[in-house]
């Protein structure tokens, strides 16, 4: 114990001593918190919209209205000819082209169906997805009221029952994206902080040939190692709460849960995160490999972990792969915790899997060190 | 005479095989306790392998090795505990001060913070480092650092110390001065075990050895080497060997 406490002592007077690496450690994950959580939102708004209108009628104009009144639509601009939009849709100048053709009045007038062609660029298809639907929506629901006042004409008998869905969000009710990613991103950056100081500091030494001058001390392996990662798992725990307060002062995100058990958590994930880069650090010899691998681990993590895409929508192998991903239960369990409340009772699957991996990465981290080779 | 003295150091047949090339091949000597012994070879011999395996910090794949009543396989840890070692890197921490330093590897060695205390004292007034003692290390010229390395190595009074090329790259006065402070330690009654390059340093040695391709090739006090070679300097002694195997 007291040698522990002689390396903690050393670690904290090194990490406080480089200042520069200090403002990074802590200034970094601020910004990015800041930055992403604005950043991360799969709002698609500012649609550009070109449009064609061939009819120039009253009702064309009025759907143009309708598209400009709406918030999601940024810039409507209207070209004579189709082609022009075209044009411009491949320069990358409008998102979506729309042409409305001429008989459209005529059409509605006589009670019609007619039809407006929609181009939308699809380079990412979910947002043209998105897109679609906001347009087709505007337009029905603009052609509905255009039935609305033919309706009296039309016997009212043969009109279908209209179904209509309400939907209630819960623990989200604006569909604040904010909402949902700051603590994810919460949990990414604490993640990659520990993980990348740790993989890099033990390395360094060997780099340095310190480490070799530790390996003929009579030093015992776990009290080298748990007086290394200590200051990290401090750090970890520091960060979380510096970040929960920017979640919580500057994002507004609801705590709905106990936070006790979000540190409580943290704690054991931090374990996990910080034995894992020690066993980066052994199969390294340089601080360039431990990185290299640091990262290379981090992209599949942060890819897979549902954080930016839903689990749900991957393929069968790779949501098996998430199975793996220690960030993907923690991104679950935070917002279980701070968006929905959840208690103790409901997490223990995602503290049950974490404490799991804590000790089989720990446990071949503590193997893997040798003092000797 | 030489049979009553103490053995601190027994190495039979030591060997370490690496995949493709065996750099120690099954070496055999002792060193007496409180004797300077130096530890010759060109780059690339086997000595920096064969002192490694004799500090615990790589396995042997064949042979045995006893230092300071330890074996080195089975009981690593207990060698640790009795040897100080003072790598080719000088390896201390440049961002921490002499101070920091001192305390680090005296906590590690399982000193107390009272006796980190005094030895602290006692090593900056014997190596007169009064007003760098708050100085970062990485700000020391190499001659300091090296002395520092060497009074670290010393703190938990190991029986033997060993010194991989311990003057390396520093001028013939600082050289001189660093010899003073083994000759010091030495006269404690401290066993000395230091590889080295320069020759001229095999001459302050009790007796040295000289490792060729994996293999001792001689080994005696200087004097007789060079009777045996019928040369004036331990530096004719090394290039008559090292030509005779080439």
């Amino acid at each position: 114990m007291k040698t522990i406490l002689f390396i903690i002592q050393k670690e904290f007077k090194q990490i406080f001593r480089d200042k520069s690496m200090l403002r990074l450690i802590f200034i970094l994950p601020i910004l990015q918190l800041l930055i992403l959580s604005n950043a991360a939102t799969f709002d698609v708004k500012n649609i550009r919209v070109t449009i064609a209108d061939y009819s120039n009628s009253s009702s064309s104009r009025a759907l143009i209205d309708k598209l400009n009144a709406n918030a999601y639509f940024s810039e409507v601009q209207s070209v004579s000819h189709t082609q022009e939009g075209i044009e411009q849709l491949n320069r990358g100048k409008t998102d979506v082209v729309i042409e409305i053709p001429n008989q459209f009045e005529k059409q509605l007038q006589n009670g019609n169906t007619t039809q407006i062609q929609v181009l939308i660029n699809a380079i990412d298809g979910a947002t043209a997805g998105v897109q679609n639907v906001y347009i087709t929506q505007i337009v029905q629901l603009f052609n509905q009221n255009i039935q609305v006042e033919n309706k009296h004409v039309v016997n009212e008998q043969i009109l279908p029952n209209r179904i209509e869905t309400i939907p209630s969000f819960w623990y989200n009710a604006t569909l604040n994206y904010k909402t949902f990613m700051v603590p994810g991103i919460l949990v990414l950056l604490v993640t990659m902080v520990t993980l990348f100081l740790s993989a890099m500091n033990i390395v360094k030494e060997k780099e340095l040939g310190t480490l070799e001058q530790i390996n003929v001390t009579p030093i015992k392996k776990h009290q080298f190692i748990i007086g290394k990662l200590f200051p990290f798992w401090v750090l970890g725990l520091i960060i979380l709460t510096i970040g929960l307060l920017i979640a919580k002062v500057v994002f507004n995100v609801p705590m709905l849960g106990n936070i006790l058990l979000v540190y409580f958590f943290t704690a054991v994930y931090l374990l996990l995160i910080l034995g894992f880069g020690l066993f980066i650090s052994n199969h390294t010899e340089t601080q360039q490999q431990a990185m290299f691998i640091a990262w290379f681990f981090m992209v599949i993590f942060i890819l897979m972990s549902g954080l930016f895409t839903p689990i749900e929508s991957m393929p069968k192998w790779a949501q098996n792969v998430t199975l793996l991903n220690p960030i993907r239960y923690f991104v679950e369990f935070i917002r279980m915790v701070l968006l929905k409340g959840a208690g103790l009772q409901e997490v223990l699957p995602n503290l049950g899997i974490i404490v799991f991996f804590a000790f089989a990465v720990n446990g071949l981290a503590v193997w893997s060190y040798k003092k000797a080779n | 005479m030489e049979n009553a003295q103490e053995k601190i150091i027994i190495v039979e047949n030591l060997t370490k095989q690496f995949d493709h090339f065996t750099a120690v091949k099954g070496i055999s000597f002792h060193v007496n306790k409180g004797e300077i012994f130096g530890f010759l070879g060109a780059n690339g011999a086997g000595k920096t392998t064969a002192m490694k395996m004799l500090i615990g910090i790589s396995n042997s794949t064949g042979g045995t090795a006893n230092v300071a009543g330890f074996d080195v396989h089975t009981q690593s840890e207990e060698v640790k505990q009795n040897i100080g070692y003072m790598s080719q890197k000088f390896s201390m921490y440049d961002d921490l001060t002499v101070q920091e330093n001192i305390t680090f590897f005296g906590g590690i060695y399982g000193l107390s913070r009272k006796q980190i205390k005094t030895k602290t004292e006692e090593l900056i007034a014997e190596l007169q480092l009064g007003n760098i003692a708050k100085t970062k290390v990485g700000d020391l010229p190499l001659g300091w650092k090296q002395k520092l390395a060497f009074s670290v190595a010393l703190l938990h009074e190991p029986k033997i110390v060993f010194l991989d090329e311990p003057t390396g790259g520093v001028d013939p006065i600082t050289r001189r001065q660093f010899w003073e402070l083994i000759y010091a330690e030495a006269h404690k009654g401290t066993t000395i075990f230091v590889t080295t390059h320069y020759m001229d340093e095999a001459e302050y040695c009790n007796r040295v050895s000289i490792m060729v391709d994996g293999v001792i090739e001689a080994l005696d006090t200087p004097k007789k080497l060079k009777e045996q070679f019928q040369v004036n300097s331990m530096n004719e002694v090394f290039l008559k060997l090292a030509r005779n195997i080439e």
